[in-house]
């Protein structure tokens, strides 16, 4: 009778699990964490509630290695074999929206309440992406290296200016205690540069693009402003103050840390690796304000549904339940990055009140500024770094310029203004 | 007199030995450099590289980064993956080009020369130039397998295979290969009334060693490496091979001591390979006047 009693129960209970799968629409998700154990794991849990938590939809994540993620994309997008839910760079989305490899994500606006602006996605007035995470950066120094300068501490309120920076690289290089005044991070190449060293640019009054039309770089990027930046920029190296594009990859990962930096410019992502490294005087500094204002740059990996989707409402669905404040939390405890809401940061281990990292969500609250929002930055990106190595290495600053303006611009007209 | 002759042949020998052993040394370098590096942490890792320190197992040594490789990326997968489509392609690209060599040197039939010549004509095309329309055509050709019909090849083994079998390089190199085997042999065969599949795999094969050691080698070596193939057709993690697995180690923190312990492990079947078939390699080199 036991027996009967079990095998009738779990015959029940295998046809309920049975038929409830066979009523849950696939939903496949590309994500870029492969090799990532610790965000595979979370992301996994995420899908798992969410599997079990409704009826409609079953997610199955496929993880790809972030370096070919994008590519492995835009090949699937040719092939016509994209899946429904996508993970997107922020500033790459414009570019895939444009492609039509994304439709617009039907969420609603009452899900993004109170999430850090950056997190959004937005193009052309809809919501595209999401992302649960932000990423910042802050000028990284010691409170002992400040006082031994003389130099003040600047504040959110009060960010260095131009002249404040340029005073405090001069002492540090003059106190001759340091290899370098100023790690700006040149052994880092790629998507690094346009996200960590335009907003010196927009600070100074330029930018990569003239956002008010997104169709010319002319006068944003080659004005008087941006040359302004260039020959700042081209100082840091021939004054001696930072080391160039041959910087060596171990000195920029502990070079601050064993003390040849006064100042490293470096993400949040980096800030535990300091914390535990023993310097109890650590410091977060904002962006000095160049004359134009005190930015950072914004967006970092968000969700998607796919331009193929037959279901966009399911993708929707998923995201929505992927925004919980305890998920956000999670991933900022397992990977180190900010939290997209005030409330996810309050139950995170780094980013609530008095935590070790919480400077970072004001930085990201406060100074974070998206990179420019058209289809064209992919190029835009590429040409920008370029022209910022160059000058570094000694290009002259306004030749550089006035080529990578017309490279940009000769992109923009390729591809029929992009849309705008 | 016979002395100081003996004694500058030493010294000749002796110099001979010193030249030949540092040439060797600068292309051992970076594999001593990747074994070793494989057993240190990451920050010991970088900074010896700016010492004889990088080439020898001094300080913190352990198998961590073995295993935290393993832990990181499904490393037997991807081994056996890439192991699977460069033995599979190999086999069959011996089979299919040498009787396609054969068919150009010893069979008369109408265009030979000039098809011989559009297909070595291929080698100078890069391949980065036909990945986009080789994808489109892939992704819409038909299937029948043991799951039925299908539509499109992408995410299988066959995607990373069969475009890959045939290649004019191959084809050239048993052309070559086959022009300089003695005439006599085939007619004589031909006399005795041996028919041509039996030339081609009783004649022919048996005295291609060289030849075929060279092939498979080089083939191999393609196969092995292939990273923006796999990268474009395979999205699912099932088959992806060593070369786009090594992606999973570059992340915000490149975890450079993992990096080295997986290209260690996936280096060891190309070493095997290469030992097993240096010697029919070289005689084919020399043989067949192929340099690099």
């Amino acid at each position: 009778m036991k027996l009967t009693t079990t095998l009738a129960g779990a015959l029940a209970a295998s046809t309920c699990l049975a038929g409830m799968a066979a009523a849950q629409t696939e939903l496949t998700m590309w994500y870029h964490g492969g090799g990532n154990e610790v965000e595979s794991n979370i992301l996994d849990g995420i899908v798992s509630e969410f599997n079990a938590a409704q009826s409609d939809w079953m997610v199955t994540v496929e993880s790809f290695p972030q370096g070919s993620y994008n590519d492995s994309v835009v090949a699937a997008a040719l092939a016509g074999n994209l899946p429904c839910i996508l993970d997107v760079d922020g500033p790459v989305m414009p570019n895939w929206a444009w492609a039509g490899y994304m439709q617009a994500l039907p969420i609603s606006e009452a899900a993004l309440e109170g999430h850090l602006d950056a997190t959004i996605g937005r193009y052309n007035g809809e919501v595209y992406s999401v992302g649960l995470w932000d990423a910042a950066v802050a000028m990284y120094t010691r409170q002992s290296t400040l006082d031994a300068l003389g130099v003040r501490t600047p504040s959110l309120e009060e960010p260095w200016t131009l002249e404040e920076f340029n005073a405090a690289l001069a002492a540090a290089k003059a106190s001759g205690d340091f290899e370098y005044a100023f790690d700006v991070g040149m052994a880092w190449t790629g998507e690094w540069y346009p996200y960590a060293f335009s907003p010196f640019l927009q600070s100074f009054g330029g930018d990569i693009v003239d956002r008010s039309t997104y169709l010319t770089a002319e006068g944003a990027l080659n004005g008087d402003e941006a040359l302004a930046f260039g020959e700042w920029w081209q100082s840091l190296f021939t004054e001696g103050y930072a080391p160039g594009t041959s910087q060596d990859p171990a000195d920029r990962d502990g070079g601050f840390v064993e003390g040849k930096y006064a100042f490293s410019w470096n993400g949040n992502w980096a800030g535990k690796v300091a914390l535990e490294s023993g310097i109890d005087d650590l410091l977060f500094l904002p962006a000095p304000d160049f004359g134009n204002g005190s930015t950072i740059g914004a967006a970092s990996w968000q969700f998607g549904v796919s331009g193929t989707c037959e279901y966009p409402e399911g993708a929707a669905a998923f995201v929505e339940h992927a925004l919980q404040d305890k998920y956000l939390a999670a991933f900022s405890d397992g990977i180190g990055l900010i939290p997209s809401t005030a409330e996810a940061a309050a139950m995170s281990q780094d980013y609530n009140e008095g935590g070790a990292l919480e400077v970072f969500f004001e930085l990201s609250n406060q100074q974070a500024l998206v990179r420019p929002v058209t289809p064209g930055y992919v190029v835009a990106a590429k040409v920008f770094e370029k022209a910022l190595a160059d000058i570094a290495n000694g290009a002259d600053v306004a030749d550089t310029l006035d080529a990578a303006a017309d490279e940009i611009n000769a992109d923009i007209e390729r591809n029929g203004g992009y849309g705008h | 007199m016979a002395a100081i002759s003996s004694d500058n042949q030493g010294l000749r020998l002796a110099t001979r030995y010193v030249v030949l052993t540092l040439i060797a040394l600068i292309f051992i370098f970076p594999l001593v450099f990747m074994v070793m590096s494989s057993f240190k942490p990451d920050l010991q890792l970088l900074r010896d590289t700016s010492s004889i320190r990088a080439f020898l197992p001094v300080g913190d040594i352990s198998l961590n980064n073995y295993t935290a490789a393993f832990e990181r990326a499904p490393v037997g997968l991807f081994v056996f993956n890439s192991v699977l489509v460069t033995g599979v392609t190999v086999l069959l690209s011996l089979l299919l080009c040498s009787m396609a060599g054969f068919s150009f040197v010893f069979l008369q039939w109408k265009g030979r020369n000039i098809l011989l010549s559009i297909i070595i004509a291929t080698l100078i095309v890069p391949f980065e130039t036909i990945a986009i329309p080789l994808l489109l055509l892939v992704s819409k050709l038909p299937w029948i397998g043991l799951e039925g019909f299908s539509v499109g090849w992408l995410n299988s083994y066959r995607v990373q295979i069969i475009p890959w079998i045939a290649d004019g390089l191959t084809i050239f190199l048993f052309v070559q290969y086959f022009k300089d085997l003695p005439r006599d042999l085939i007619e004589a065969s031909r006399v005795e009334g041996a028919s041509w599949w039996q030339i081609y795999i009783k004649v022919v094969m048996p005295l291609s060693g060289p030849v075929v050691a060279t092939a498979a080698i080089l083939k191999f070596l393609v196969m092995y490496n292939q990273y923006l193939w796999p990268l474009i057709v395979v999205q699912e993690e099932t088959y992806r091979p060593v070369m786009v697995g090594l992606q999973y180690f570059f992340q915000l923190n490149t975890a450079w001591g993992e990096i080295m312990a997986y290209l260690t492990m996936i280096t060891v079947p190309v070493l095997a390979f290469y030992l097993v078939l240096q010697r029919a390699f070289i005689a084919s080199i020399a043989s067949t006047g192929v340099k690099g």
